[in-house]
């Protein structure tokens, strides 16, 4: 793995100077790395972490687990792909256990993201199911704990 | 009643500690960037948080063995053996101290004569000195240089062996300097030891801390020195548990029964759920030691170059989250920069003279503080380094 990389998931926003430094690299160097990355599609994108409690615009969210027949040719992935094209959808993982696709639907009101389920997922097919949890509260983001905690109390000074 | 005249006469000689009046300016100021502080900007893992919680649910709010919970010393006796190649029997060699500093405390006074004399580097960590006088010993400091990379040689230890020198204490890597040991240069140290009869203590509190892949060896581990080594060890810097006070000793059985008799009387033993939350730490730990090291790494990297970019040069430490640069081409000393970059500049940092005479012309600055905050620093140090040059 390129030593970039998790200088980059730790923090997008760090300047090629100071990446350059963190990693002992040259600038061009790093400029260079972050270039290839992102043609590989190895970094797909920058995002920042919101806490979605803080900002203004209401969403819903749910989790909605799909129970699929698998096409003769294509297997889940087919379906899932097709599933996963939707702009309502943020996440979609083929899963192990009680159902196979676990879908992650995001919408302005519990309205729209019922119907997305009801008139686009439920009708796709070779879906026999759906299971649909909405989301009540968030506490973690990404890893990020949305309740922050203060940085550990310390001397100015110790030895 | 003037109690002046009561307190003993070697306390008294001690010094007021460098660190000490730094620590009150920077307490009365607002905004300081501190790289003076000798301990992780870690909270201690969460895992290991709650092992300690979960203690105090069940209860554990009793003594525990003068030596410590045998769990605990058998994870230690493990945790040894796999990373520094030395077998202890938790049984008798493993005392569970409260910080390496009491471990170093018991081990002095239970081998210590009036007069003997106690060889160590120098610079130093700041208990060193002290701790050698509270116990009637005799402080022989061994210089280090910033040529050798504040490495301790075998050369200028020979140098100050005497028929009195009894004990050589070491800390690998250094707190303050960063500084690692070659084995090498331990094999060199280790045939001296044996030649002039040595008791080595050995502080090894920032192993895990090493970097660029480098292999940690400990002076226990070579042929001829289990017998005469105390390996000192704790979860204070790798783990982040500073707070828990958690320290070990481990040497062959009559000396750890030496240091036992010390401490049943003068501590009893360590924290009990502490003790659970060191087991804790020994069990499931490694993954978080190993994300702090990467993090120390990165930091490590960002602040020696931006110092050798400004002309303080230092080189780059493979151990411990201190830097060492050497100021002396601002033609201040250590204390006047440390002093003028601190009410200037709202930077702390700490004089090298506070770790022994021999930190003369040297500051240490700690990356245990978030890279943001390193920046700022850097652009602080550098505003006030093209000031004095003026």
């Amino acid at each position: 793995m390129d030593k970039i990389l998790p200088l980059l998931q730790h923090n997008a926003r760090a300047s090629v100077a100071d990446l350059a430094k963190s990693a002992n690299l040259s600038e061009a160097d790093v400029a260079a790395r972050i270039t290839k990355l992102e043609e590989d599609g190895v970094i797909l994108g920058y995002q920042a972490i919101v806490d979605p409690q803080k900002v203004a615009r209401e969403r819903v969210t749910a989790v909605i687990e799909v129970k699929l027949t698998p096409e003769r040719e294509g297997g889940f992935d087919k379906m899932a792909e097709r599933i996963a094209r939707f702009p309502e959808v943020q996440g979609c993982y083929l899963m192990s256990g009680g159902y196979d696709l676990l879908v992650i639907v995001e919408g302005r009101t519990l309205n729209e993201v019922a119907g997305f389920v009801s008139e686009k997922l439920a009708t796709i097919k070779g879906v026999v199911g759906t299971g649909t949890h909405f989301r009540l509260k968030a506490y973690k983001e990404n890893g990020v704990e949305l309740k922050r905690e203060a940085g550990p109390q310390r001397l100015a000074i110790s030895p | 009643m003037n109690l002046t005249n009561h307190i003993a006469t070697h306390v008294r000689g001690i010094p007021r500690s460098g660190i000490r009046d730094f620590f009150e300016i920077v307490q009365s100021m607002q905004d300081v960037i501190s790289l003076g502080i000798g301990e992780p900007d870690f909270h201690t893992p969460w895992r290991i948080r709650e092992a300690a919680i979960y203690s105090l649910e069940r209860g554990h709010t009793g003594y525990t063995s003068n030596l410590g919970l045998p769990k605990l010393r058998e994870r230690i006796a493990q945790y040894v053996h796999k990373n520094f190649h030395v077998g202890y029997d938790p049984a008798t060699e493993i005392i569970v101290t409260v910080g390496v500093s009491e471990a170093i405390d018991l081990a002095l006074r239970a081998l210590l004569n009036p007069g003997d004399e106690v060889l160590f580097h120098e610079p130093c960590y700041v208990s060193y000195n002290p701790s050698v006088v509270l116990a009637h010993g005799v402080p022989v400091a061994v210089p280090t240089h910033a040529a050798d990379n504040f490495r301790m040689t075998a050369e200028e230890l020979a140098k100050k062996i005497t028929p009195r020198s009894k004990v050589l204490m070491m800390n690998f890597p250094c707190n303050p300097t960063g500084a690692t040991q070659t084995r090498e240069e331990l094999e060199k140290i280790a045939r001296i030891c044996i030649e002039h009869n040595l008791v080595v203590l050995t502080d090894e509190i920032y192993s895990e801390l090493t970097y660029d892949g480098a292999t940690h060896t400990s002076i226990a581990s070579l042929p001829g020195m289990r017998e005469r080594t105390v390996f000192l060890h704790g979860f204070s810097k790798a783990f982040a548990m500073t707070g828990f006070r958690i320290g070990y000793a481990c040497a062959p059985a009559p000396l750890t029964e030496a240091m036992m008799r010390v401490h049943q009387y003068a501590i009893l033993c360590a924290n009990t759920m502490a003790q659970d939350a060191a087991i804790e730490a020994l069990e499931s730990g490694d993954n978080d030691v190993a994300m702090m090291r990467k993090e120390y790494e990165a930091r490590r990297n960002f602040i020696v170059r931006s110092l050798n970019d400004l002309g303080l040069p230092c080189f780059t430490p493979l151990g411990a989250f201190y830097v060492f640069p050497d100021i002396r081409s601002t033609g201040l000393t250590s204390r006047e920069f440390s002093m003028g970059l601190l009410e200037k500049k709202k930077v702390a940092c700490v004089p090298g003279t506070a770790f022994g005479a021999s930190g003369e012309g040297h500051v240490r600055c700690s990356y245990a503080t978030s890279l943001e905050k390193i920046k700022i620093a850097m652009i602080r140090i550098a505003e006030f380094v093209a000031e004095v040059r003026k």
